[in-house]
């Protein structure tokens, strides 16, 4: 970790967010290098937003941070609200769950952009709105001069998610953190939104940290992915290893889940496997394992002890983790 | 849906739309400028038998929702005719159209924003048979509903905010089950759920057609989630069905451009890490 002379793009140990009364983020830890891609998925309320949200300095009132987040050389955790807001935007930025409660609704969509610029490069407003402009037909959006002077309502929600992921690459940041960029839109839409998005990382050499509960983007735009459940990350490595070859059997179930023209439909009588019951309510999780009560190969060892990730050998929090064939043929 | 087809090839449509059409008047570009026209329907026949499970997809925009407000009759079209159980749900008189409201019962995307926050959740469930002035054993059909999608007789006195995403698309599948209806349409059911939630409400969805023998409209943007769950997929594009087919035809040999496009544009976990999913 500290052998390589470059630094990391953010280097994350043992991040834990609460507000005194529950803890979203309960000790998470991770690097991305340099023009990395990390994935972060999981389950509806697992603390993925959360997190990224304390990498930002964003938590809502109420909630603080422990542990360290380093970035550009600080320990962002111990930065003052001046120190991490004038970073926001330059260093790091963010593309938000819900573009429409994001951007300012009464200004227009170039004026928005355009002021990032300006606070962050001091570049004057002249060149700031040519950067803009060129900003804008990067996104492949029609019409840039006459969509800067749009106000939100006016443009499609795609056109709308696609001046979110301008505005957050506008001074060229280390790290990009995109939050549920593309849930709202329709597949075709989909897919052109994350074409620009990963153009745009690789041309500007940011790092990016990819948060969705969608599992075939993670797999088409990161390379090392993380996967939360109940506030920790239960699973990490390479996107290829992982999910080719899962160790936690929260990570197969959400494979499993997945409908594939693989497994459907041939004659219709298949079924999608489900993870049965839900995800534990934070403030009375289970003892041991916090997936036990939903998880196939439990053992009174997993509801009595949590497991750490790499506790056996393998990036996976688990007791018994699933075996790879190899493994299963060298027996 | 299975390799028998629980319902005879040739059974009559219960729902069907004849030659549909709907014009909606756009904004005025200027102030005595004629208003714009778009035609958002054109020409649509559509039609899902006694127990048959049909799925329409199509871009956003290209007039889903607007069918669908057809088929729960709650606009009337413009050209063309509605018919449940083959009489015209608009001319059919009183008692016809009657039968067909309670017949006909729609599940929608947002699970939060369709259920009211401040019911509990069993003033939810009776709320329909209130409205279509249902009578009857209330309570036994509550108790009945829930256990038809899997849930709890707890959760009646709970509200909305308690539930998980999951379980609330179930409390409001089973809302549009009370009034007992023979077709149930479900416009973007999953899409704001989780992979793991997703796949516990789309078995129940199939469920509900082999053991009720519903039938049973899904409309979704994603064309594998459509194909597990329908046996026949209508595809939409600017107003029009311009392709019909067995959901696997659809994705080996897409004819019409927009179904190309469609299935062009779906991700998979495999194209992923192949490194191909963006190319
Ligand atoms: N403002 C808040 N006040 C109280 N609890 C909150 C608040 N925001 C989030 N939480 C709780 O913190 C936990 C983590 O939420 P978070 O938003 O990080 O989940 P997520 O993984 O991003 O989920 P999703 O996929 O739904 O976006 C959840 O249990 C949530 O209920
Ligand atoms: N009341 C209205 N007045 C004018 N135009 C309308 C109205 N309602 C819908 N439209 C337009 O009709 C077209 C079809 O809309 P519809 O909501 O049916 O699309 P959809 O296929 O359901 O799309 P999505 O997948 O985004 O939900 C769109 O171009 C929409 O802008
Ligand atoms: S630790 Fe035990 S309960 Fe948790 S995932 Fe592993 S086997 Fe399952
Ligand atoms: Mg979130
Ligand atoms: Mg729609």
């Amino acid at each position: 970790m500290t052998t390589s002379a470059k630094p990391h793009a953010i280097e994350v140990n043992n991040l834990v967010v609460s507000n005194g009364d529950v803890t979203a983020v309960r000790g998470v830890s991770f690097t991305i290098p340099q023009g990395g891609r990390m994935g972060l998925v999981g389950e509806s309320g697992s603390g993925k937003s959360m997190t990224a949200l304390a990498l930002m300095g964003l938590l809502p009132m109420g909630w603080n941070t422990h542990g360290n987040i380093l970035h550009d050389g600080v320990d962002l955790v111990t930065q003052s609200d001046k120190a991490l807001s004038s970073r926001r935007g330059r260093t790091l930025s963010m593309v938000f769950q819900d573009p429409l409660s994001s951007l300012n609704p009464v200004r227009r969509v170039g004026d928005q952009i355009s002021s990032v610029i300006r606070r962050h490069t001091g570049a004057d407003r002249k060149v700031a709105e040519a950067q803009t402009i060129e900003l804008i037909k990067q996104m492949n959006l029609p019409r840039p001069e006459q969509l800067v002077r749009a106000y939100p309502h006016e443009i499609s929600g795609g056109q709308r998610q696609r001046i979110m992921i301008a505005m957050a690459l506008a001074c060229y940041p280390q790290l990009i953190i995109a939050d549920e960029p593309t849930t709202a839109l329709d597949v075709t839409v989909q897919k052109q939104v994350l074409r620009l998005l990963n153009g745009a990382v690789r041309d500007r050499g940011s790092a990016l940290l990819m948060i969705t509960h969608d599992l075939p983007i993670i797999a088409a735009m990161c390379d090392t992915v993380a996967v939360m459940y109940a506030g920790r990350i239960v699973e990490i490595g390479p996107v290829q290893e992982v999910f080719r070859n899962p160790r936690h059997h929260y990570t197969r179930g959400l494979l499993d889940s997945q409908p594939t023209m693989d497994n459907i439909a041939l004659d219709g009588s298949s079924r999608l496997v489900s993870i049965p019951g839900m995800v534990p309510p934070l403030h009375s999780l289970p003892t041991g394992c916090a997936f036990n009560p939903r998880c196939p190969a439990a053992t009174d060892k997993c509801r009595e002890t949590m497991p750490e990730l790499g506790s056996n050998g393998v990036s996976a929090a688990c007791w018994h983790p699933i075996q790879t064939a190899g493994e299963v043929a060298a027996q | 849906m299975s390799a028998v087809t629980p319902f005879p090839a040739d059974a009559r449509p219960l729902l069907e739309v004849r030659q549909l059409s709907q014009v909606y008047n756009l904004n005025r570009q200027k102030l005595f400028a004629p208003r714009p026209k778009l035609k958002v329907l054109d020409s649509i026949d559509f039609s899902v038998r006694p127990g048959e499970a049909v799925g329409l997809v199509g871009e956003s925009g290209s007039g889903k929702t607007t069918l669908t407000r057809m088929l729960t009759g709650v606009e009337r079209p413009g050209e063309g005719q509605v018919l449940y159980d083959g009489v015209d749900v608009w001319t059919g008189g009183e008692a016809h159209e009657k039968l067909f409201r309670r017949s006909v019962q729609v599940v929608l995307q947002n699970p939060r924003s369709s259920l009211d926050p401040r019911m509990r959740v069993g003033t939810s469930l009776l709320e329909p048979l209130r409205s279509l002035r249902i009578e009857g054993d209330h309570a036994a059909r509550v108790l009945e509903v829930l256990d038809q999608v899997g849930l709890d007789k707890n959760a009646l006195e709970r509200f909305p905010h308690e539930f998980s995403g999951g379980q609330l698309q179930r409390i409001a599948i089973a809302r549009a089950l009370m009034p007992g209806p023979k077709v149930l349409i479900a416009d973007e059911p999953v899409s704001a759920l989780d992979v793991s939630i997703q796949a516990q409400v789309l078995n129940l969805l199939k469920d509900l057609v082999r053991d009720l023998g519903l039938s049973l409209v899904f409309i979704a943007h994603d064309l594998s989630v459509v194909a597990y769950t329908t046996s026949k997929v209508y595809v939409m594009s600017s107003g029009k069905i311009v392709e019909v087919g067995k959901p696997l035809d659809l994705f080996r040999n897409p004819q019409a451009e927009a179904t190309q496009a469609l299935v062009g544009a779906v991700l998979s976990v495999e194209a992923g890490l192949a490194g191909s999913a963006l190319a």
